[in-house]
């Protein structure tokens, strides 16, 4: 595993890689996506409590998992640009950023959406939500913060610094619903003992989670390689410059 | 007809429903054009400045003329 990832941790190797991988990821993206969004929105039932309103969770649960799986992500990466001043690690934290910031705000207007009818309200300031709430602020603090410094080293250090300090929030995130009072329910797919959620529900749900999760390898391949040449054109400018 | 309202209707909560997948499929993919977007400015960029002696391929590696 250590072999492989040393490989592809070659820019050159990795664009390769990439070229390969990439028309994959987009192509379970829409299968898988299509195939959740048609269980999800016609072929599962309503649930008996929430009525229709269920349907919600199909986009709803997967974006917050890939909020918090984006972020973790990011923060392994950055402990690897700032241990092993690994120049890809720190090119895929800052690729992912823009992306988890967009899977935690559509967990959050999802919710708000799911919240209303279901609560009464668009927003309470609980455990969960308001935890989530600092999730994207840590991404948008992150965007501005690499992108702060006129020399590009200093923005991913003190950047990569500020994911690593955040990462405290992600199982507070996860356990919220379990130390606190909250309005919001509690897993019902990850925890001891297996999913409680009906089979025609779960399927949608995993469905749609797989499609989001390569979604984001897709995209990520797309930013990570715009990097890496954005990268080469800064040491070609520097070269012209100097010679 | 009156099949396809009451299937948009979502039992009273369509109109939370849809805006919800809406602005989920809008973002996602405007996301995904503004980054294949930002590859290939960069691509641009990139091969404007190369240097005339090698070829260089569109995804940035450099191959050797022979």
């Amino acid at each position: 595993m250590s072999m492989m990832l040393h490989r592809f941790a070659n820019p050159t190797r990795f664009l390769r890689f990439a070229a390969i991988v990439q028309p994959w990821m987009a192509g379970l993206t829409i299968v898988l996506g299509g195939a959740g969004l048609y269980l999800g929105l016609v072929n599962s039932p309503a649930d008996y409590q929430q009525g229709e309103s269920v349907r919600m969770m199909y986009v709803h649960v997967p974006a917050a998992w890939m909020a918090l799986f984006v972020y973790t992500g990011m923060a392994a990466s950055a402990a690897v640009g700032l241990i092993w001043k690994h120049p890809l690690a720190d090119v895929m934290a800052k690729s992912s950023a823009p992306i988890g910031a967009c899977f935690t705000f559509l967990a959050l207007f999802t919710g708000a959406l799911w919240g209303k009818p279901m609560w009464g309200a668009w927003w309470v300031w609980d455990a969960r939500l308001t935890s989530m709430l600092v999730l994207f602020f840590l991404y948008l603090g992150y965007m501005a913060l690499i992108e702060a410094f006129d020399d590009p080293t200093r923005g991913v250090r003190a950047s990569s610094i500020l994911v690593l300090v955040g990462v405290i929030n992600v199982p507070i995130i996860k356990f919220s619903v379990e130390w606190w009072n909250t309005l919001h329910q509690p897993a019902s797919v990850l925890k001891m003992g297996g999913p409680s959620i009906a089979a025609s529900m779960l399927w949608p749900l995993l469905l749609l989670a797989v499609a989001f999760t390569t979604y984001y390898f897709w995209v990520l391949l797309i930013r990570v390689r715009a990097e890496i040449i954005a990268n080469r054109v800064r040491v070609l400018r520097l070269k012209q410059v100097h010679g | 007809m009156a099949d396809i309202i009451d299937y948009f209707a979502m039992g009273g909560y369509g109109g939370y429903i849809w805006p919800a997948y809406g602005v989920t499929a809008a973002l996602l993919i405007v996301l995904l054009i503004t980054s294949r977007r930002m590859l290939r400015n960069n691509q641009a960029t990139f091969e404007a400045l190369a240097p005339t002696e090698t070829e260089h391929k569109k995804d940035g590696t450099v191959e050797e003329k022979t």
